[in-house]
């Protein structure tokens, strides 16, 4: 075992987007020794993404406040947010706006100098009232400027950073312990043990699950595969978010901001169809209800085009000084992918996955929990989640737009506050039994041509990019924005399969340098976990929540199915409650969700 | 190029164009699937100089908001846009 590299530090954050990058520098600010793995290079993370902008109730345009956007955020997660972890966000809010502009964050401007904010769906002024801004960005490109900021100041505060190094999984003792993670080095696949006292996972969403997606090819939902093998079970992973405008067979996003700026949709008939799904809020209205609106009217035949098969959004009336000056980037899209200008002709689109609501279940602190005989919510000592691979719960059945980088931000500082007085209290680095070290080498050659068959996998070979092209089919055939039993049951049947089949998956590159293909076997089998836990809990919940849309129970049903879902291999499903108290101030109960 | 070397430079591309947003992923790695081993020691040179670029402004160019000063990237991105999309 000597061969093997051993570094130590204080934290271990794995993934480099806009949570982790926010938790290293606030660790590595309080003189901690922080160490990053990322796999691709920390700026390219999805984080850069991030067209939108971020909620904060600023009101520099409208009347706002927190607890208006609290409201706005319990009410577009259909009840299933932690009302807890909601009202703590929503109150942060501006202070995490004010440190971004102080990290050096462009936010546009309005003419006295205050920050630009913009209108995005979901939000109200006074609990449901008119339409808010609520909304900071810089201009287009708010993750982009967010995610740069944050890697100058961690280069300034001197974080260590594993530029293209792939986390394979945790390190566990016996005791439940979490003490580091095994790494590679993606160039040349030299092992490292990284060895944390506390250890934070920050890798983002599974939108690679599905074949139609917004999200990148890096989000493969590795921090939620490796818990999943760590025994955690994953929370409301039936839970995906499908954003009402892609670009129709391609995938690409198109901002809501569009909508914001006063772009909207018409069916095939050239009616602006959101009137009917939404007389208020119309083309505001929250994600979930502008996809599944899209989906029936190309269902019951009103969708555009030769094959009926989208709906189109339209910009051409704003005028092409608006589309140039606050949507430039879409503009661009459209040419490159379209060959249209929207300035010109309606973009056709369709929903497409975008957003993994559920994930690694924490607290308002970032801790990972898990049920422990009669507690539902047991710390797992050492490790720590935010962002899109978290569930903290405070996007529940449904997130609203704006508020993911806002999410990532204040639970990525929230976990790295926690962490710091962890470390005042656990200051030594436990032992790391040899016997730990050698089983996760010996795991991590599991797709290595000489490595034995797994138990239960036969001795056909199989091929990563055929079972991934399948996973994703699959996925989107079964799991999607409409879901029933039988479709759902065929679902289960057919990843389950895919689960065994990946168990033959065996690697033919066997070099060190730039083995990608190992990469993606490992990538694969991440999905995997993730597809297993999304398509078991679609499943068991027989109602209709957010984004999770069953035909055959339309529905919301508060009585029983107003908790969270748990799924993990060794123990399938568990349900724990919803945290409907918040910090300070009264319930928002249950009630229905007009927009 | 000998064709380990072809195999290695496309594999290290391709992680190279792993990049953080869908639209990236989609050009670049089209573009090395069809084009890469057709490029001179220039262009490659130009391509890794591309690569290198961060995510947005390489979205700007590859989607033709901004125009590169170097004439050399910019017949570059030209190939990159004008390699027709599977």
């Amino acid at each position: 075992m000597s061969s093997i590299e051993r570094r130590q530090f204080d934290t271990l954050i794995i993934g480099a987007g806009g949570g982790g990058l926010r938790a290293s520098l606030q660790l590595a600010e309080a003189d901690l020794s922080v160490a990053v793995v990322s796999k691709v290079f920390p700026t390219r993370s999805h984080t850069v993404a991030a067209q939108g902008g971020m909620n904060a109730a600023l009101a520099n345009v409208l009347p706002d406040n927190w607890h208006w956007h609290m409201f706005d955020t319990v009410k577009g997660s259909d009840y299933l947010g932690d009302q807890d972890a909601i009202e703590y966000m929503c109150r942060a809010a501006p202070k995490a706006v004010y440190e971004l502009e102080h990290f050096g964050v462009p936010f546009s401007r309005l003419d006295n100098g205050k920050i630009y904010q913009r209108a995005f769906g979901g939000q109200s002024q006074n609990f449901g009232g008119d339409q808010a801004a609520r909304t900071c960005a810089a201009a287009d490109r708010t993750g982009h400027a967010i995610l740069h900021s944050l890697y100058q100041q961690n280069i300034r505060a001197k974080t260590h950073f594993f530029d293209e190094y792939f986390a394979v999984d945790l390190l566990k003792d016996g005791e439940g312990r979490v003490l580091g993670a095994l790494v590679f080095n993606i160039h040349d696949g030299q092992i490292v043990i990284i060895e944390a006292k506390t250890t934070l996972i920050a890798t983002g969403g599974a939108g690679q699950l599905f074949k139609t997606t917004t999200n990148a090819l890096i989000n493969t939902g590795d921090g939620l595969g490796m818990a999943m093998r760590a025994g955690i079970p994953l929370q409301d992973m039936e839970f995906f978010q499908f954003h009402p405008t892609g670009i129709a067979g391609r995938g690409m996003l198109i901002t809501e901001g569009a909508r914001g700026e006063g772009g909207y949709l018409v069916n095939g008939d050239g009616e602006r169809l959101m009137e009917r799904y939404a007389p208020k809020a119309k083309d505001l209205a929250s994600r979930d209800v502008v996809s599944r609106a899209i989906s029936i009217e190309i269902k019951e035949g009103r969708g555009c085009g030769p094959k009926k098969d989208h709906v189109l959004l339209k910009l051409d009336h704003l005028g092409e000084d608006v589309i140039q000056k606050r949507l430039p980037g879409i503009r661009q899209t459209c040419i490159t992918f379209l060959g249209l200008d929207p300035a010109e002709s309606p973009i056709p689109v369709f929903p497409t996955a975008h957003y993994t609501m559920g994930g690694i279940p924490t607290n308002r602190y970032g801790q990972v929990v898990v049920p422990v005989k009669d507690t539902p919510e047991e710390p797992v000592a050492g490790l720590y989640a935010a962002g899109e691979c978290a569930c903290v719960s405070v996007h529940g059945g449904n997130r609203l737009g704006g508020n993911s980088l806002l999410d990532i931000l204040v639970f990525g500082r929230a976990a790295a506050n926690h962490i710091i007085e962890y470390l005042k209290e656990n200051k030594y680095h436990k032992v790391i039994d040899e016997d730990i070290v050698s089983n996760a080498v010996q795991r991590a050659k599991r797709f290595d041509l000489n490595s034995e068959p797994s138990p239960g996998g036969d001795e056909v070979k199989e091929t990563v990019a055929v079972l991934r092209k399948e996973l994703k089919q699959v996925m989107e055939d079964h799991c999607s924005v409409f879901r029933d039993k039988q479709f759902l049951i065929e679902g289960v049947d057919k990843v389950e399969q895919l689960c065994d089949r990946m168990k033959n998956v065996k690697i033919d590159d066997q070099s060190y340098t730039f083995n990608t293909a190992k990469v993606e076997a490992f990538e694969l089998e991440n999905l995997m976990a993730c597809a297993l836990a999304t398509i078991h809990s679609a499943l068991a919940r027989e109602e209709s929540r957010g984004a999770h849309s069953r035909i055959d129970f339309p529905d919301r049903d508060d009585k029983s199915w107003m908790r969270h879902s748990l799924y993990s291999f060794e123990n399938g499903l568990d349900y724990k409650p919803v945290r409907t108290k918040p910090l300070s101030v009264e319930s928002f109960p249950p009630k229905p969700r007009v927009y | 190029m000998n064709s380990k070397s072809i195999i290695e430079t496309k594999t290290n591309y391709r992680w190279q164009c792993r990049r953080g947003m869908l639209e990236l992923d989609l050009l670049l790695n089209n573009f090395v699937d069809k084009k890469v081993d057709s490029l001179d020691e220039k262009q490659i040179q130009s391509f890794d100089m591309l690569l290198s670029y961060p995510d947005q402004a390489l979205l700007d160019l590859l989607l033709g908001n901004s125009v590169s000063s170097d004439s050399e990237i910019s017949k570059l991105v030209s190939q990159i846009r004008s390699t027709p999309l599977s």
